[in-house]
């Protein structure tokens, strides 16, 4: 295990008109780490998401991703160095069939580096990755437009999506809202497997029960702000935690 | 019950050759052949007969019919190009007029012959036209829309304000050597322009670019550089349409203000919208409509813009799909009513 | 001297004034409605008509004529664009169809030439500060003035302003506390039209009703909507004088014909900073993930 971290990031603040969403956050990630970011809503998860793949400018604040300063860089290439990321807001390619929204990320620099494919393999590797994030492979399933498929197919697409890029470092936003807990098992297991690939993961998730398990860093945001850090359980039982869910005893006794 | 009173239902079946499904082709007999090939065949066939047809008519009058033809064919194609790939353009009189005056210029100017002057216009207005676009690719569509609608216009005010190229009155240039060449040299490029847009969007190119018209975020997430390649998409369009633009100029021997008329962006959207969008024979049997709608009824005169101004309301409000979306619907299924029982 | 800054103010408002309309659609529905030059020039063309061939008093051909314009203006949301609201480009092509059907149509009545105009309120010209402007000119500061103020108050201190300004702000949230988006919308076209009318009838008489004056009105509408800001009034009337003193200097220290450049390249250079205006509230590509 290295001794620099893959993911750095130093106080990144981002506003948007009054609202403060990222009050200068700063933490580090290590190779093959897991670490879970869980708050309430409105927290600033998926802001800082954003802020750490490009899709936003940190108003304040570095990012740096293996040594390299990305700062300010724009996504396609943050994608370039091997970040890949799922959207909170699912969006697959509606009109078009399944297995050719997973050509898309197929065709990006970076894959095209690390496979070397030609038209025509292409659609064999896609059937594949659908195939590892649990699509039936010999139905219909991959050949139906996106935008027919019910949801839980839906998230992991995007899940395949994401892996179709070859990432070293995935993030996940909210995987699994709205997922059935049997297709949670079954992502979860396949996350699993990646990690034992070696790949560096931060997801943002609501159901804790399932992150405690698997994270072995746990990061909680609220108001912006990073209000705890550390090993799972810790942070699941520490005050700050209980206090930015529940309130305090003040608070509930009201 | 009802009685005595028969029920039906409209039932629509596709034809008996599943072979259609999910892309996969698998002949067996000539007819499924004939089936799947004579509508693919036939038009381009017709369209490259008609002008041995119609010179055969007596008539060379007819040989302009072509080159307007293929203009608008072409014009069209370039546009739902780049509509497919999420640039709304209500500007393709822009270049359009590029490729018209740049051609016209070298051959006025440099006397350069035709065979050099089209090509040169094309790649001129190709580039100008990209480099001029560039800035406001990152634009919301409808803003992109409103850009491209006043670039011509603005092209037009600053010709005439420095009086360059011509100013108001224009600049004359050479026509074509004669009939057959004026005519199949359109016509060609017309069917190349075709079914090179055809094969380039059935690529993984293409694939990528269509995304992109749905959902540029996610392309992006994707990894892949959207701007880069949305340059990539306009560059091919405005050539295109700069080359339409370069016949223009030698059709009429003439390079004037008018090529950036309005007209030019209107007309090639109106046949998208009654033809069809998303594939390009949809746009090539729109203009094919609209060209020859316009010679039948020469007697309107300029009352034809606003006929095909609300042709194109109605289509859009109705036939969403366009013609040929129907027309290929029909030729695969049939419907017929059932009774219920 | 005098003179740029008189002749900049009038041209500011009639920008304003030729603006306001199309942003206000654009505010409340989200409809670009590109047949706005069409309205302009029809308006301008049934007072017209109404003045000279069925002989109505001017002021009652301007009423009926924005009577007229009103209901177009709300019938063409109620049976067009309502059926494909939300698909932007049918909207603009169903707007822009309409618009072009419209102008082409009046053109043909036989718009050849300059031989049609519409009469100043008051005719003649005064003097202010040694420079001689027409009173119909000052007519614009004054109606332009007092039609921003009624508007304002309206969206601040009536029921229905309140509506529109909710429904600009979110439709759906409007939606789900009872708001008829439908029906606002369609108010906010035929409103729309109106304005447009109010525009023609101060500006047309400084010159002639042509149909090419229809796109040129289009443009402008888009230039001074996208340098301040669809759907901001401030917005409008800022981008407004920016636009019409910038255009007002180029006419006086270059010729006339450069101005459309000028306006244009005011045009670029908002969209490249700040695409969606100086106080435009479209939200940035950032915000959208």
């Amino acid at each position: 295990m290295s001794t620099s971290p893959v993911l750095k990031v130093e106080g990144i603040t981002k506003n948007f008109g009054g609202v403060r969403a990222v009050d200068a956050v700063s933490f580090d990630i290590y190779a093959g780490d897991f670490l879970g970011v869980i708050g309430p809503n409105g927290a600033g998860k998926t802001t800082l998401l954003n802020l750490i793949t490009g899709f936003l400018k940190p108003d304040a604040g570095k990012i740096f991703y293996q040594g390299k300063n990305i700062t300010g860089w724009k996504p396609h290439k943050i994608c370039e160095l091997g970040v890949a990321r799922t959207l909170q807001m699912v969006r697959p390619f509606y009109h078009l069939p399944a297995y050719k929204n997973i050509i898309i990320p197929l065709c990006s620099p970076r894959a095209l580096k690390l496979s070397g494919s030609k038209y025509g393999e292409r659609d064999d590797i896609a059937l594949d990755y659908l195939e590892e994030v649990g699509f039936e492979r010999d139905t219909a399933v991959p050949y139906k437009p996106a935008g027919i498929l019910p949801h839980g197919y839906v998230k992991r697409l995007e899940l395949a999506r994401a892996l179709a890029m070859q990432p070293e470092l995935l993030v996940l936003d909210e995987l699994f809202s709205g997922m059935s807990m049997s297709e949670v098992a079954s992502t979860m297991f396949v996350i699993e497997k990646l990690r034992e690939k070696g790949i560096t993961i931060i997801m943002v998730e609501h159901r804790v029960k399932e992150l405690v398990r698997v994270a072995n860093r746990l990061l909680l945001l609220n108001f912006g702000q990073k209000i705890v850090e550390g090993p799972p359980m810790d942070v699941v039982s520490s005050p700050e935690a209980i206090k930015a869910y529940l309130g305090t005893s003040e608070e509930v006794e009201q | 019950m009802e009685q005595g009173k028969k029920q039906f239902r409209k039932e629509r079946i596709d034809r008996g050759i599943y072979a259609r499904s999910m892309d996969i082709f698998a002949i067996s007999s000539w007819q499924e052949i004939a089936y799947l090939l004579l509508p693919r065949i036939v038009p381009v066939i017709l369209l490259l007969a008609m002008p041995l047809i119609l010179e055969l008519s007596g008539n060379t009058y007819w040989a302009k019919v072509m080159v307007v033809l293929a203009i608008l064919g072409i014009m069209s194609m370039s546009w739902d190009l780049l509509r497919i790939a999420g640039m709304f353009s209500l500007g393709q009189a822009l270049f359009f007029g590029l490729g018209s005056y740049i051609s016209a210029a070298f051959n006025h100017y440099f006397h350069w012959p035709i065979f050099l002057t089209i090509p040169a216009g094309t790649l001129g207005g190709a580039l100008l036209g990209t480099v001029l676009l560039t800035g406001t690719l990152k634009l919301r569509g409808i803003y992109f829309a409103m850009v491209t609608l006043a670039f011509p216009l603005l092209l037009v005010r600053a010709i005439q304000a420095t009086n360059f190229l011509g100013g108001t009155e224009g600049v004359a240039t050479d026509a074509f050597p004669n009939y057959w060449v004026a005519a199949y040299v359109s016509i060609g490029a017309l069917l190349i322009c075709f079914f090179g847009f055809r094969r380039l969007m059935n690529s993984d190119w293409g694939l990528v670019a269509r995304a992109i018209g749905q959902d540029d975020i996610a392309v992006t997430a994707s990894g892949i550089n959207v701007f880069w390649r949305k340059i990539q998409v306009l560059f091919i369009a405005s050539g295109a349409a700069a080359f339409a633009g370069t016949l223009i100029t030698h059709l009429l021997m003439y390079a004037g203000l008018s090529s950036f008329s309005l007209d030019y962006s209107i007309l090639p959207v109106a046949s998208v919208v009654i033809g069809g969008s998303g594939n390009f024979a949809g746009a090539l049997l729109g203009s094919t409509i609209l060209t020859f709608a316009t010679e039948a009824l020469r007697a309107l005169g300029p009352l034809r813009i606003a006929l095909y101004a609300i042709l194109m309301v109605v289509f859009a409000l109705t036939i969403r799909e366009g013609i040929f979306p129907y027309i290929e619907r029909r030729y695969h299924q049939f419907e017929r009513k059932v009774e219920l029982t | 001297m005098a003179g740029v800054i008189i002749f900049g103010l009038a041209k500011s408002l009639e920008l304003a004034l030729i603006a306001i309309g199309f942003s206000f659609v654009f505010g409340i529905s989200g409809i670009a409605n590109f047949a706005y030059g069409a309205f302009y020039l029809l308006g301008g063309f049934l007072a017209y008509i109404f003045f000279t061939s069925v002989g109505l008093p001017y002021w009652v051909a301007a009423i009926v004529s924005m009577i007229i314009l009103f209901v177009i203006g709300a019938l063409m949301y109620r049976f067009a664009v309502q059926r494909i609201r939300g698909a932007m480009l049918s909207e603009v092509i169903v707007t822009m169809g309409l618009g072009i059907f419209i102008i082409e149509m009046l053109r043909a009545t036989g718009f050849i030439g300059h031989n049609r105009y519409l009469p100043a309120f008051i005719p003649g010209y005064i003097e202010i500060a040694g420079v001689g402007i027409e009173n119909q000119r000052l007519m614009i500061i004054v109606i332009g003035l007092l039609l921003f103020l009624i508007l304002w108050a309206v969206t601040r201190y009536t029921r229905i302003g309140l509506a529109f300004r909710a429904m600009s702000q979110d439709e759906l949230t409007a939606l789900s506390i009872g708001l008829n988006n439908n029906y606002l919308a369609m108010l906010s076209m035929g409103i729309g039209a109106v304005l447009s009318v109010i525009a023609a009838l101060c500006i047309i008489p400084q010159g002639f009703l042509t149909a090419d004056g229809a796109y040129e009105v289009l443009i402008y509408a888009l230039a001074v909507g996208v340098l301040g800001g669809l759907g901001s009034t401030i917005g409008i009337i800022v981008g407004a004088f920016i636009l019409g003193y910038a255009q007002t200097i180029t006419a006086t220290l270059f010729s006339s014909q450069w101005v459309m450049v000028v306006t244009f390249l005011a045009i670029v250079l908002v969209l490249l900073i700040k695409p969606s205006g100086i106080f435009g509230k479209q939200k940035e590509l950032e915000e959208r993930v």
